[in-house]
């Protein structure tokens, strides 16, 4: 009997509420090695409030049981998860004026191998890992996510998942808001980032990431809870039929009420950091 | 309040009344409190001209007069007992703090911005003078050279009369507010700067490079007359905090940038927080004159600046950047004044505020145009950042505007160092701490870039030390 390779991440009972309100009902995950698990779902159904708690949320009350590599981590913090290796994607990444982003990827590659790296080998590697996503090398020295494009926040993303070579990606709405071209380049990005090593998270609305990005196991998760799991054909086929036949076979209660459900996580990109134009 | 025949006299018979030939063998230390008696001695031992004397005994009278400011932080202005401060002491009789009363947080601030041992004790007032010699020396030939004179203020009155008689006073009247005047009569210390027509002084004037207690004193006054198309760029202060057992500092500082000169003021002041810091300063700007004040203020208990330019030629320029970091206990009531009194000038205010734990940030600000300043712009902008529960942060902009043809752009910004920044910052890794820090260190970014290097690497120092909460 061979022993299965340990998994990557585990989570087990994860329920999530927001104020007094439970969000996520009880989600178990199990990813191993290699591999790329996609969430899908209805607005609303608690797809971002989950990746966010997984990656410690200060504004979410989190219960249930997380495993990285085999080890405990559900009591670390933020930053505990991250220099672990746990890298959250935003859907809205939060700008901070004033920071560049090479002082910016430099101060967290640093903390993620736990020792400052040079000045000059980071920068090698910065260039080339921005001439990956066809990114000017003018924009290491813009100041983060301030004043930047839908498109240029979402590679931005993508950059820092390959710097940062950590050990499990959540990516939070990775695709939304891009054109065509910049979804090859990021799709290019999060396969150049997946490897046979790390696991991949990947909360999607649509199928259209995942024509570039193959995922082996698709979720669906509805009003808090993973009502189906399955292959990718899963995906093709929520492309077509929707959601409301899930809702109306599997789940109790009307698939209405699901899809109205509005979560009040307080999401970046309102208020704070972002651009003044 | 004595009346003017009462000073003559007390000047007239001062050597039979007192009785010391040699007043400076005696009078090393004013008595505290501020009287005629006071201004007069004052006057008497730095032998000024009778001119400085009665502007120092007119100042008096006009301080004495004028009510209390009752705007800016009234309760704290409250606070000062003027009957209690030292008006003036020789600057060898101000070694008076034994290393042991100064207090262990600033103590253990100098630790980590790595200090030098002579320094710190200078700056806690253990000694009246640092003085790094070899490096003003070199700078003071190279400046003799070019003409600039390079003093300190009492100096600048003995050897180039002529010249402070002319300007002291021109662009700051001594009634022009409370503590003006109370400069104007109490005035010690300070830098004279003069830069002949067409020199540009390629180095940073600092009065760092001769910091001793006449140049850092309680009532400092500065005058800098750039010629035409000269410039020159003057620093005061430094990122250290400077402890003194004296609670009140009121400096005055008048500058003067004639036809086509560029000034650059830069002040970094981090008081103990034990000092109330009320100083004004203000400017004039010849045609196509350009002057621009940066203005950091860490330190102090409560501090009342706004840092003024007047227009006065065409094309003139005056810009104002300003940072203020308000900790617990802290009230800074910063600004800035622009006063467009010629056609085609314009100006720019940035004032970024940092209130943390209970501090107080607040931004005063007037724009004025006269009637025929036509063609003026003039754009404002604050941003404030509140950290913790109890930060509080205000603004008074104020516009007097008596010109159409103008265009006048005003932009204020609150933000709370927000969860969200945290969050993004944190889930890369970075601790809580060192989040907090990179917020803060970008949002005072557009002024940090504009500090001399050494300045730039102590300020961040600097407010990393406040971040953690640990600078008194």
């Amino acid at each position: 009997m061979t022993a299965a390779p340990t998994p990557v991440f585990t989570c087990t009972d994860v329920r999530v509420s927001v104020g007094e309100k439970e969000v996520v009902k009880g989600v178990d995950l199990t990813i191993n090695p290699g591999e790329i698990h996609a969430i899908m779902g209805p607005n609303g159904s608690g797809k971002s409030t989950l990746v966010n708690a997984l990656m410690a949320h200060p504004a979410l009350r989190v219960t249930g049981a997380l495993t990285l590599d085999g080890s405990d981590v559900s009591s670390l913090s933020t930053d505990e998860r991250a220099r672990r290796g746990m890298f959250l994607g935003f859907q809205y990444p939060v700008a901070v004026p004033g920071v560049t982003v090479a002082s910016f990827l430099r101060a967290a590659v640093s903390a993620r191998r736990g020792a400052d790296v040079g000045v000059r080998e980071f920068r090698k590697e910065l260039l080339a890992r921005m001439e990956d996503l066809d990114m000017d090398p003018g924009f290491a020295g813009r100041y983060l996510n301030d004043g930047f494009s839908g498109g240029e926040k979402k590679r931005l993303e993508i950059l820092q998942l390959l710097m940062l070579k950590p050990r499990l990606a959540l990516l939070d709405e990775t695709d939304s808001g891009l054109d065509i071209d910049a979804l090859k380049v990021v799709a290019k990005g999060i396969n150049t980032g997946a490897g046979p090593d790390v696991g991949l998270l990947l909360v999607t609305h649509y199928q259209r990431l995942l024509g570039y990005v193959k995922p082996h196991v698709v979720h669906v998760l509805m009003d808090g809870r993973i009502v189906r799991t399955g292959g990718p054909e899963l995906a093709l086929e929520l492309e077509e039929r929707g959601y409301d036949w899930l809702a109306a076979g599997e789940h109790t209660g009307p698939a209405q009420q699901a899809r109205t459900f509005e979560v009040p996580l307080p999401l970046a990109g309102e208020g704070t950091g972002e651009g003044r134009q | 309040m004595s009346s003017p025949a009462d000073r003559l006299d007390i000047g007239g018979d001062y050597a039979t009344r007192y009785g010391f030939h040699d007043p400076e063998d005696f009078f090393v230390r004013a008595p505290k409190g501020l009287s005629h008696e006071v201004v007069e001695m004052i006057s008497r031992l730095k032998k000024e001209p009778d001119w400085m004397r009665e502007a120092r005994h007119k100042a008096l009278d006009v301080f004495v007069a004028k009510p209390m400011p009752s705007w800016g932080n009234a309760e704290m202005l409250g606070e000062i007992d003027f009957a209690e401060i030292t008006y003036y002491l020789r600057s060898t009789e101000k070694s008076e703090t034994s290393w042991d009363e100064v207090p262990e947080n600033v103590k253990r601030t100098f630790d980590k911005l790595g200090i030098p041992e002579a320094e710190r004790k200078f700056l806690s007032g253990v000694t009246a003078q640092y003085e790094s010699e070899v490096v003003y020396h070199s700078v003071k030939e190279e400046l003799t050279k070019q003409g600039v004179i390079f003093l300190d203020m009492d100096s600048g009155l003995r050897e180039h009369e002529e010249i402070v008689r002319a300007h002291f006073g021109t662009v700051i009247p001594a009634a022009d507010n409370k503590f003006s005047a109370l400069n104007t009569a109490v005035w010690s210390g300070g830098s004279f700067i003069y830069v002949p027509p067409h020199t540009e002084v390629t180095i940073p004037l600092q009065a760092y490079f001769r910091i001793n207690a006449e140049r850092m004193g309680q009532f400092e006054r500065t005058l800098i007359i750039a010629d035409e198309g000269s410039r020159v760029h003057y620093i005061e202060g430094c990122t250290a905090p400077v402890y003194s057992t004296h609670s009140l500092h009121s400096a005055v500082v008048e500058l003067i940038a004639r036809k086509g000169a560029h000034i650059r003021y830069t002040t970094i002041q981090n008081w103990s927080t034990n000092i109330y810091n009320l100083v004004t300063k203000r400017a004039v700007a010849y045609e196509d004159a350009v002057v621009e004040w940066v203005d950091g203020n860490i330190g102090s208990r409560l501090t009342m600046k706004y840092p003024a330019v007047i227009l006065r030629g065409e094309r003139a320029h005056g810009e104002v950047l300003s940072i203020a970091f308000a900790g617990p206990g802290q009230h800074q009531d910063a600004g800035a004044k622009i006063t467009h009194l010629a056609p085609h000038t314009t100006s720019q205010i940035t004032s970024k505020s940092i209130s943390k734990d209970g501090g107080r940030a607040s931004y005063r600000g007037l724009i004025k145009v006269r009637n025929g300043a036509k063609g003026c712009k003039a754009s404002v902008q604050c941003d404030a950042l509140l950290i913790g529960e109890a930060a509080r942060t205000d603004t008074y902009p104020t516009m007097e505007i008596d010109e159409d043809d103008v265009r006048v752009e005003h932009e204020a910004r609150v933000s709370k160092l927000g969860d969200e920044q945290l969050f993004y910052l944190r889930s890369r890794g970075l601790t809580e701490a060192k989040a907090r820090l990179m917020i803060v260190n970008g949002f005072i970014e557009p002024f940090v870039k504009e500090l001399p290097m050494e300045y730039a690497v102590e300020l961040n120092r600097l407010i990393e030390l406040e971040m953690e909460g640990s600078v008194g």
